[in-house]
């Protein structure tokens, strides 16, 4: 294999891994925001321990998203500055306000709310926790501001072959990321919430198997406590029932608005990048019809033998123009519409590596597009339409008995990443054999474009690449390992893992904890 | 007409900088977790010293490297792609430094935590060696092409250049620390890293030293030489300083070191940012390898906010866990078990009866 093709396949992998971390970040972060507000507001303790408990789990998992995202930053560089030189006018401008604008205050605030319990004045700390979500979620931003614009270039001009920025506001209004953005946060908030839901099942299984929750004649629950089992009180249901619902309504709000946003994202790609959603169709010939199966050798060039088994009649119109009748363009018609304007072959260029000279293949990967768009709309649709009925089932206070729904609702805390995964995967898949898509003919800032062929360093062997894939997929494949040996173990110890003075067995004082509790004087309340 | 290119340079400066003073102690700590640490409650002081500002101190190497890409993208393109090999050491070291500051205590057995504190000691290490290299590399030269890219295989980068900035920074961030963890902590470790101060630093420093020398017996202005002036001469006040256990003094001092010693590196190479040793017409410089001037403008703008900005909280931040700390501070490690029923816990339900 050539440095190219392993350096696409590393930053697949570390970037598919980096955003297993975010969304979950980013979601979770806000809800536990939210958790510490109702604390303050109610001064129910059950809040409290909710804030402790999943603040706990969003540290473990926060730490790992740190970690990944500085190789984020330098792989464009090692890997890809080709690329760096081609884009960095405009490219590299929303990546060093992350930075600045937005790391700075995630994590330097976030260091202050971790270590900040009992020594802040309490409003203050809840406030640094505020500050730090915002912070992520402005680092958001910035990011799918700069991947936007290799969706969508705007607000350049081409200046010596290369693309220089000329309109900052429209490179940072950029309408691609104004709806990926409202689509990510959607999506990190139905991460978070499928997150609540199963293990909060989990844990209302759990006292009911232990025999501390019953179940009256009514069928409501009849909530009990445990001596001997640490954590296990009367409030313990309160957190888990409280977190079961709050998660459930955020995993079914959260997928309205990534239905909503994902349909205008669906209508600006439509018009941005026809190829994308036709490769997202299978769709070889123009139509109207959504493909709910297509079969046959869907990644075939020519499209010859694929065949549309099952199909929606006038539905894909819809989603791409609000109508049942326009005819939306397949492979068949677009891939003369490239080879027109951007040639039929790689130039002779030894910036092409191997593939100069060769044919294009203007068609992505239709299986990946194909079901990784289907995968993104299912798994997302059945997250939340499993909330629904999770909130049924729990509407008398507790869970069935049922070991299997249990393990179903752990297992539905995947759908959501599975759903988050697919979408960026059918995105970045579906925009090859470009790195900077182009805009279609008269329409947007024109002729701005690069082939991924001729965005790798051309400096690096290929040697260098593989010790870096290996050497990364080794290390990440080990710390996921750990990651959920961690966040398991903290699951299962329940709210006492996050807040040790609720062990009875242990507990010599339980004083102090109400907001408020500044007059504390410790040096640390907090302490790795 | 190359205004805008200089100040970026300039921020650019101030920006590593800023990594190497912040993190400069946090990566030190990290090496001493191993070699300095006497036992657990040393280790756990150690890593509490820098436990609330680690992750804020990394962004500015975030930081410098955005801005890099953003001002000069030729600079970084060339630089980290010539670098390869070296970078990803560098990623792997702070990928597993990172992870273990937080996943350390989080289990509690020895061996899990001698691990970490391996990840931490070697993470932190090879972290500050790379860098070092990368920071030296970009001021001596690397073999680079017309294009900016490197020839000659995998480690043509080497040089004596890289190990004397490796060790440069090694030294510093080591001794850095043991100052920094002589001003927050109390007790017997407060005066061992005080003595490491007193006996290691002109060790520690002298690399960063004939660093700037070398770059300045090259191409040095005069300034150059009277930063490098300024740098020697606030190395022996922090030592004094030390000495007299003016442990704040000794430590804002060797700040000055390293302001000074820094400024005298980037002033003598500027306008190259980055040398071709193949050929200097194919030198990088702040005028070819930097961004259009709208951009720089706006990056300008956004600094001018975010940078003082960004100082001042985490000055707060500072301020906040301002305390020093001794192990008699450090809360006992917490440990628990999965909240589920024993054979007790089966009674209760054997008793409760009417189930479902």
């Amino acid at each position: 294999m050539e440095a190219l093709e392993i350096a696409r396949w590393q930053f697949g992998i570390v970037t598919v891994y980096h955003f297993l971390m975010v969304p979950l970040t980013i979601g979770l972060g806000a809800l536990v925001a939210i958790l510490q507000t109702r604390w303050h507001k109610t001064g129910n303790e059950a809040y409290l321990r909710m804030t402790k408990f999943w603040g706990k789990l969003f540290l473990i998992n926060f730490i790992m998203g740190v970690a990944t995202g500085i190789v984020q930053e330098f792989q464009f560089g090692m890997a890809w500055s080709e690329y760096s030189r081609f884009v960095g006018d405009v490219f590299g401008a929303p990546l060093a306000m992350e930075a600045l604008l937005a790391f700075f205050v995630e994590s330097t605030f976030l260091g202050l709310w971790i270590f900040g319990w009992k020594k802040l004045p309490a409003k203050v700390h809840l406030a640094c926790l505020w500050i730090a979500v915002a912070g992520s979620i402005v680092s958001a931003y910035f990011i799918l501001v700069a991947n936007s614009w290799m969706q969508h270039p705007v607000g350049v001009e081409m200046l010596d072959g290369r693309p220089v920025m000329v309109d900052a506001w429209a490179v940072f209004t950029n309408n691609t990321a104004l709806v990926a953005f409202f689509h990510t946060i959607t999506g990190a908030l139905a991460v978070a919430g499928g997150f609540l839901l199963g293990i909060s099942w989990y844990h209302l299984w759990r006292r009911r198997k232990d025999g501390i929750d019953t179940v009256g004649a009514d069928g409501r629950v009849i909530v009990g406590e445990s001596a001997t089992i640490p954590g296990r009180d009367k409030k313990d249901h309160s957190v888990w029932i409280k977190s079961l619902r709050f998660g459930a309504v955020v995993a079914m709000i959260a997928f309205a608005g990534s239905a909503i946003s994902g349909d205008l994202s669906g209508k600006l790609m439509f018009e941005q990048q026809p190829m994308k959603m036709a490769a997202a169709e299978a769709a070889c010939h123009d139509g109207t019809g959504f493909s709910i199966l297509s079969i046959g050798n869907v990644s075939s060039r020519d499209c010859s033998d694929v065949v549309a088994v099952m199909e929606v009649p006038g539905l894909l119109s819809f989603l791409a123009h609000n109508d049942f009748t326009t005819d939306i363009k397949g492979v068949n018609t677009l891939v003369p519409e490239y080879q027109e304007r951007f040639g039929t072959h790689y130039p002779d260029d030894p910036k092409y590596g191997t593939l100069a000279g060769t044919e294009i293949n203007y068609v992505p990967i239709m299986p990946v597009t194909y079901w990784g768009f289907r995968m993104m709309i299912g798994f997302g649709g059945l997250a939340a339409a499993a909330a629904a009925v999770a909130l049924w089932l729990t509407r008398k206070g507790t869970v069935p008995r049922s070991k299997g729904l249990m393990r179903l609702a752990l297992i539905g805390i995947l759908a959501p990443f599975g759903a988050n995964s697919a979408g960026w995967i059918f995105t970045e898949m579906g925009r090859q054999p470009f790195v900077v898509a182009p805009n279609p003919a008269m329409s947007g800032v024109d002729q701005v474009f690069m082939f991924t062929a001729s965005a790798v360093s051309r400096g690096v062997s290929a040697g260098e690449v593989v010790f870096s894939l290996v050497a990364l997929t080794t290390v990440y494949a080990v710390l996921l390992v750990v990651e959920v040996v961690l966040l398991t173990k903290y699951i299962r110890g329940g709210v006492v893992s996050a807040m040790p003075e609720l062990d009875q067995t242990k507990r010599e004082d339980d004083a102090g904890n109400g907001p408020g509790g500044e007059a504390d004087d410790d040096v640390l309340a907090f302490a790795y | 007409m190359d205004f805008l290119p200089t100040l970026w340079f300039i921020l650019i400066a101030v920006l590593w900088i800023g990594y190497l003073f912040l993190e400069g102690f946090d990566l030190g700590v990290g090496m001493l977790m191993k070699a300095f640490a006497r036992g657990e409650k040393e280790r756990r002081v150690l890593l509490n010293t820098v436990g609330p500002v680690w992750d804020g101190n990394e962004v500015w190497l975030l930081t410098a490297g955005g801005a890099t890409f953003a001002a000069f993208p030729f600079w970084y393109a060339s630089l980290f792609s010539a670098l390869y090999i070296p970078l990803v050491l560098v990623l792997l070291g702070l990928i597993f430094r990172a992870v273990a500051f937080e996943y350390r205590g989080k289990v509690h057995a020895d061996r899990w935590r001698t691990v970490w504190d391996w990840a931490i000691a070697l993470g932190s290490f090879v972290a500050a060696f790379g860098i070092g290299s990368m920071l030296a590399l970009t001021t001596t030269g690397l073999p680079l092409n017309a294009n900016g890219d490197r020839v000659g295989g995998p480690f043509a980068w080497f040089s004596w250049y890289a190990v004397l900035g490796g060790l440069a920074v090694v030294g510093f961030a080591v001794i850095h620390a043991s100052a920094f963890v002589a001003l927050k902590t109390d007790g017997e470790i407060r005066h061992r890293a005080r003595r490491l101060v007193g006996r290691w630093m002109p060790l520690g420093l002298v690399p960063m030293a004939v660093w700037a020398i070398a770059v300045a017996l090259e191409n040095g202005k005069w300034f150059s030489w009277l930063l490098i002036a300024v740098a020697v001469a606030a190395a022996v006040a922090s030592w004094i300083a030390n000495r007299a256990n003016r442990e704040g003094l000794s430590f804002m001092a060797m700040g000055v070191f390293l302001l000074a010693g820094a400024a005298a590196i980037f002033s003598a190479v500027y306008p190259v940012v980055l040398p071709s040793t193949l050929n200097p017409m194919w030198n990088l410089t702040v005028e070819n390898a930097s961004s259009s001037s709208y951009t720089l403008g706006l990056m300008s703008i956004v600094a001018a906010v975010g940078v003082p900005l960004v100082l001042a909280y985490q000055a707060w931040t500072y301020w906040v866990f301002r305390k020093r700390i001794s192990a008699a501070h450090l809360p006992e490690p917490h440990d628990f078990d999965p909240a589920v029923g024993n054979a007790a816990g089966k009674e209760i339900q054997a008793a409760a009866g009417n189930g479902n």
